[in-house]
């Protein structure tokens, strides 16, 4: 029998305090495109890096059609036939997009036939490129594009994809799977990571499922349901959050032509934003990474000032204040990167409290702290939200992610919010800490707050938003109930199909 | 190999233990330099570092020089690790120094001979005011323009230094000076006189306000939201905004609270142990201050512990150079290696360092397809 | 005064070995930032070259011994600044900045044996009939060879940056040094060596300086212009051809500022000898006053320090 394309038996990873692979073992055949099935943190990324060269395991051995395999560096990986389309950082903005894709290569040629043969192939994979564009000021779709081109000049065997769709809309989806088959057929094999079920399912013969880095499961995703991978992957049945359908109550928060110019200079600018959410209500915001997400939840914190009246909170113009003071009137938020932003990462969970409670919690006394307040508040947080730490003494960035983003949202739902925006609210977290995080906002909308969920998770958007509404180019679609929309209109409204000023009365 | 990882969380011993570890380890290297100079490099440490202090034949002298040279590098000290903390680089603290000085002098020359106790307050504004003037050069540079803080502010150390001889030759210059550059002796105008305040210990009112400002600096740090807002926005700038901070006064708070302890301290020194503005009336504490500032991890008790240590390196370095005639740039040498040896250890706080084995690469080699 | 003392072709020949030093020590900086490192400690490496070039020419009696040495030492002095920042870590700014202190510290100590004397004339090179054409052979072709290298330089560094793989490579590890990464170049190794060729170009400078500008040994003699350096460095954003626009215009306000001194202009000295100072920060605030281009023309990563997980 012809030995598989890559065959990886019993590798092992260790980092200090984490094993992030044990003993992990599967074989990829030629022309297959195999599933690598697993929750975030459950050790897909470590397996891949092992693969492409990045990390050299503590244990194990891989076999490249039956011949040891153990690449040094990435170089060696793409001379043996494996090419990687990372999930983030492996792009440089303010290079055109030949000298991108060159510097991905290990022997371009000269700068002017690489830009031909972009041209060239990028067509005839259906995925149009420029190469003389700047990387920084294309879309994700386009970038995204950017790291396939990269990928197919090399010819290599082994396609490695890291949770490629995820800054994709629905039909660009369509576009890439159509790709990756054309390469299926073609003989080249495809090593495909991703959380999301039914894409599993409708490209892939066959599946590892990996959790904690071990392999709990081998599967045919094709006879399998969304389900009963889920359940493998997560090793639990899954709590979905649920709420009583709920009256919509007074209008919160009213956004009217919301300009605002993105501060960075590869940002988008959101150009005449308008939406309405009332008490009780939870507004989706949905839309591909990029389109000027970072700018709505700055332009709604205060971090952006615009004009008073651009923004209403309960009526009262908002749009010139910052952020404390539209925390004064029930304005709330909780941005998408944790560490950073939404805290600091060398700081402890009492500093990172006070962070945004220090006024509505009382923190402070005529400018002074009140640390002992601080702590208490921040042990509330970690109680109620079942924060997994030794205390709240912990530097933020000690926290896992999921921990960390329920302190985060946490913190903010405790200050009794009348408006809650949050970005990405469940972003790199583990399913039972998401599961936990979707629950609390709708609770909280079921107390009577207005709630918007901004994220680029349309599952998400659909099990806890009663009105979706899409952000493309720095615009947004029309809200319309979540009821009843299907992924097809769905898939229109991101790609901007649907303009928002055409319905903004609906 | 060495490897480092990152800790979890940043270690509290080493935290305490890399300024002490890395003053050893400059001694140690210092030593070995002043071996590579031809002096016995254990008499050298020990004038340097004991005899300051505790040898009959220069203690008396020495000892109150201590204050003398100490108060201004921590006045000026606690100023920078403010703005240090926030991530604004005033390291232009030497032009901000010789402005206060130089309107401080000026509201001094301006009033004399009148003698009144107005005066010496006025000159502590005037050089309060000075410094802060001259630091907020940069800042409003920064905050209108986006104006790099660390290039403007070190560029004006020169542009005050080119004021200085102005002063000290032209406009400022002691009418009854035969013509010798130099202003009046402040030390001879009792109004103006920053005289000790305890005959023999070396305190005069710099040494006061270098306590005032440690103890301000503090309460500040560890109390106030102010400087918890400062501490967000040096090691998170994203997270500072949100929580509302405005960067931009921020800027002219940091800059301008570092420049006016700078100008105070050159108004102290200038009034007192300096006596007179003169050409070369600037010692390099603006500098030196930086050094204190990072060896005392930019807390107001480690640099007051700091700041006395690199006074005795001053004192010791003097002693040194009239006992072994050791070259006064040794010191400069000696004090620039501390800062490096901090730097290098302070890895130690934020990293594991392990020595690591080399990753098990398989024997077989790669064998291409 | 006398204004007619002022000769525009004088002017314009000294204007050049004005400039030389600046440019050698910006271009090399520019190269360090270009691979997303901030190395303050420009001035620092400047003087320690300056001292090591005077002291080595001096005792051998051969300037281009000199210079080697001095490229030598600035790269020396590089080197710790690369262990701390890059081995250790250590803070970018703070890095620079012990740099500084520690290079004038040890320029004097070493220097000290130095001062007065008058090292070895650094020769000009011959153009034969060239440097006698008139007006234009007394501006270019009257020279010593250290102009034309550092000319020379600034199209070298302009070639690679623009041209070769290794210079994108380059700019790739100081736009994202985490992209760099994931494809597998060395970051570190990168930036090392570009700190390397930093300090190489700052100590030439600063030989330069002390060996043909002066030419003679003066503790703390590069009276900044390390710092003008950086700053130059900035004002051509980041682009080879700018930096020598820049330092060729620092050149000129140095040598028209000192040529106004000789001619007994009224104001006093004092003032004359801060104009480079404020013109530099005059020009800095125009070029940062334009915030967009300085975020699109600065590398990506410049000043944050890369540790590789796992």
């Amino acid at each position: 029998m012809k030995p598989p394309l890559l065959s990886i038996k019993g590798l092992t990873k260790v980092y200090p305090g984490v094993v992030a692979n044990s003993d992990v073992s599967f074989d990829i055949g030629e022309g297959e495109v195999h599933a690598l099935l697993g929750e975030n943190g459950a050790g897909k990324s470590t397996l891949v890096k092992a693969i492409y060269g990045l990390i050299v395991p503590n244990e194990g051995v891989m076999e490249w059609r039956g011949v040891p395999y153990a690449p040094g560096a990435p170089s060696e990986a793409r001379a043996t036939g494996v090419a990687m389309v990372f999930q983030h950082f492996s792009l440089f903005d303010a290079m055109d997009v030949a000298e991108n894709v060159a510097l991905g290569m290990d022997n371009p040629p000269p700068i002017r036939e690489l830009a031909a043969k972009i041209t060239d192939v990028s067509h005839n994979y259906g995925l149009p490129l420029d190469p003389s564009r700047m990387v920084g000021d294309l879309s994700a779709g386009e970038r995204q594009r950017v790291e396939i081109i990269r990928c197919l000049l090399q010819n290599p065997q082994l396609l490695i994809m890291d949770e490629p769709t995820s800054v994709l809309t629905p039909q660009e989806v369509e576009i890439l799977f159509r790709t990756l088959r054309q390469l299926r057929g073609e003989g080249k094999s495809i090593l495909y990571i991703s959380h999301k079920l039914e894409e599993i399912r409708s490209l892939c013969e066959n599946a590892t499922v990996l959790r904690h880095g071990k392999v709990v499961g081998r599967a045919d995703p094709r006879q399998e349901s969304a389900r009963s991978l889920a359940e493998m992957m997560v090793g639990q049945s899954l709590h979905t959050p649920s709420r009583p359908a709920a009256q919509p109550g007074k209008l919160l928060l009213e956004v009217q032509d919301l300009s605002v110019t993105s501060p960075s200079a590869f940002g988008t600018s959101l150009r005449k934003v308008s939406l309405a959410v009332r008490a009780g209500e939870v507004l989706g915001i949905g839309g591909v990474a990029g389109n000027g997400q970072d700018e709505l939840l700055g332009a709604l914190s205060g971090e952006l000032r615009t004009t008073p009246e651009s923004i209403r909170v309960a009526g009262e113009p908002v749009g010139a204040l910052g952020p404390n003071a539209r925390r004064a009137l029930g304005l709330l938020c909780a941005p998408e990167e944790r560490l950073g932003h939404a805290a600091a990462p060398d700081m402890s969970l009492t500093e990172n409290a006070l962070l945004t409670g220090a006024y509505r919690e009382n923190l402070v006394r005529s400018g002074f702290i009140g640390w002992s307040k601080a702590r208490d508040f921040a042990e509330k947080i970690i109680l109620r939200f079942d924060v997994r730490t030794p205390g709240a003494h912990v530097a933020a960035r000690a926290l896992s992610g999921g921990n960390l983003q329920k302190f985060v949202i946490g913190r903010e739902i405790m200050q009794r919010p009348s408006v809650l925006v949050v970005n990405q609210p469940t972003w790199g977290v583990d399913a039972s800490a998401a599961a936990a995080i979707r629950q609390a906002l709708l609770d909280l909308a079921q107390a009577g707050a207005a709630v918007v969920v901004i994220s680029q998770d349309l599952d998400e958007l659909m099990e806890v938003a009663d009105n979706f509404a899409a952000l493309n180019g720095g615009q947004l679609s029309a809200p319309r109930p979540v009821n009843g929309l299907t992924m097809d209109q769905i898939g229109l409204m991101l790609g901007g199909a649907e303009g928002g000023e055409t319905d903004a009365a609906a | 190999m060495l490897r480092l990882d990152k800790r979890p969380t940043p270690s509290k011993f080493w935290n305490y233990a890399t300024p002490v570890t890395a003053v050893l380890l400059t001694m140690i290297a210092g030593g070995i330099l002043f071996a590579l100079l031809g002096k016995n490099p254990f008499e050298a440490i020990k004038l340097i570092f004991w005899d300051p202090l505790f040898s009959e034949q220069f203690a008396s002298y020495s000892r109150p020089q201590l204050l003398v040279k100490a108060g201004p590098l921590i006045l000026i000290a606690v100023g920078l690790s403010i703005g240090f903390r926030a991530g604004i680089w005033n390291i232009g603290a030497e032009g901000q120094y010789i402005i206060g000085a130089l309107c401080a002098a000026g509201v001094a020359l301006a009033f004399y001979p009148v003698e009144s106790w107005l005066v010496f307050p006025l000159m502590i504004l005037g050089g309060a005011f000075g410094g802060w003037l001259w630091a907020m050069i940069p800042a409003v540079l920064k905050t209108r323009f986006n104006t790099n803080e660390i290039l403007v502010s070190l560029l004006l150390v020169y542009v005050a230094e080119k004021l200085l001889a102005a002063a000290a030759t032209g406009f400022m210059r002691n009418p009854d000076g035969a013509g010798f550059p130099g202003s009046r002796n402040l030390s001879q105008y009792p109004a103006a006189a920053n005289n000790e305040i305890f005959v023999n210990t070396g305190l005069h009112w710099g040494g006061v306000a270098a306590f005032i400002a440690v103890l301000f600096t503090y309460i500040l740090l560890q109390r106030h939201l102010l400087g918890f807002h400062v501490q967000l926005a040096g090691q998170a700038p994203r997270a500072a905004r949100f929580a509302g901070v405005a960067p931009a006064r921020l800027v002219v708070l940091c800059l301008g609270l570092s420049g006016a302890f700078a100008g105070l301290a050159g108004m102290f020194e200038v009034a007192g142990p300096a006596r007179q503005i003169t050409i070369d009336f600037n010692a390099g504490y603006g500098f030196t201050a930086i050094i204190v500032a990072f060896l005392g991890r930019l807390h107001p008790v480690g640099i007051v512990l700091a700041g006395l240590l690199l006074a005795l390196t001053y004192i010791g370095g003097e002693l040194a150079q009239f006992m072994l005639n050791l070259p006064a740039a040794a010191i400069q040498v000696f004090q620039g290696m501390l800062l490096f040896f901090l730097l290098a250890l302070d890895v130690l706080s934020n990293y594991r360092v392990r020595l690591a084995r080399q990753p098990a690469k398989t024997d077989a080699k790669v064998e291409l397809a | 005064m006398d204004l007619s003392s002022l000769n525009i072709v004088v002017l314009l020949a000294s204007l050049m070995v004005a400039a030389t030093p600046i440019l050698m020590a910006a271009i090399g900086e520019l190269v360090v930032e270009k691979a997303g490192v901030l190395n303050l400690g420009v001035e620092g490496m400047m003087i320690t070259g300056a001292v090591s070039g005077f002291a080595i020419a001096v005792s051998t009696g051969n300037p281009l011994i000199g210079m080697v040495a001095a490229v030598i030492a600035g790269a020396a002095l590089a080197l710790i600044f690369a262990i701390l920042t890059q081995g250790l870590m250590a803070n970018q700014v703070a890095s620079g900045l012990s740099l500084t202190l520690f290079g004038l510290g040890l320029s004097a100590l070493v220097g000290q044996g130095f001062v007065g004397v008058v090292p070895p004339r650094t020769p000009k090179l011959d153009f034969g009939p060239l440097s006698d054409i008139p007006v234009l052979g007394q501006i270019f072709f009257r020279h010593d060879m250290l102009v034309y290298v550092s000319l020379l330089m600034v199209l070298a560094v302009w070639y690679f940056l623009t041209r070769t793989r290794a210079g994108r490579i380059l700019r790739a590890v100081g736009e994202n040094h985490h992209s760099a990464h994931a494809l597998g170049y060395r970051v570190k190794r990168v930036r090392v060596l570009a700190i390397l060729f930093g300090g190489g170009c700052a100590g030439l400078g600063g030989a330069y300086l002390s060996l043909v500008r002066v030419p003679q040994w003066t503790e703390g003699m590069t009276a900044g212009a390390g710092w003008i350096a950086l700053a130059i460095v900035v004002f051509a954003s980041w682009r080879p051809g700018r930096a020598l626009l820049g330092a060729y215009l620092f050149g000129g306000i140095m040598v028209l500022q000192l040529n106004l001194q000789a001619a007994g202009f009224s104001i006093p000295v004092e003032y004359l000898s801060m104009s480079p100072y404020l013109v530099t920060i005059l020009v800095l605030v125009i070029m940062s006053s334009n915030r967009a281009r300085i975020t699109l023309a600065a590398p990506g990563s410049l000043g944050q320090s890369f540790h590789a997980a796992g």
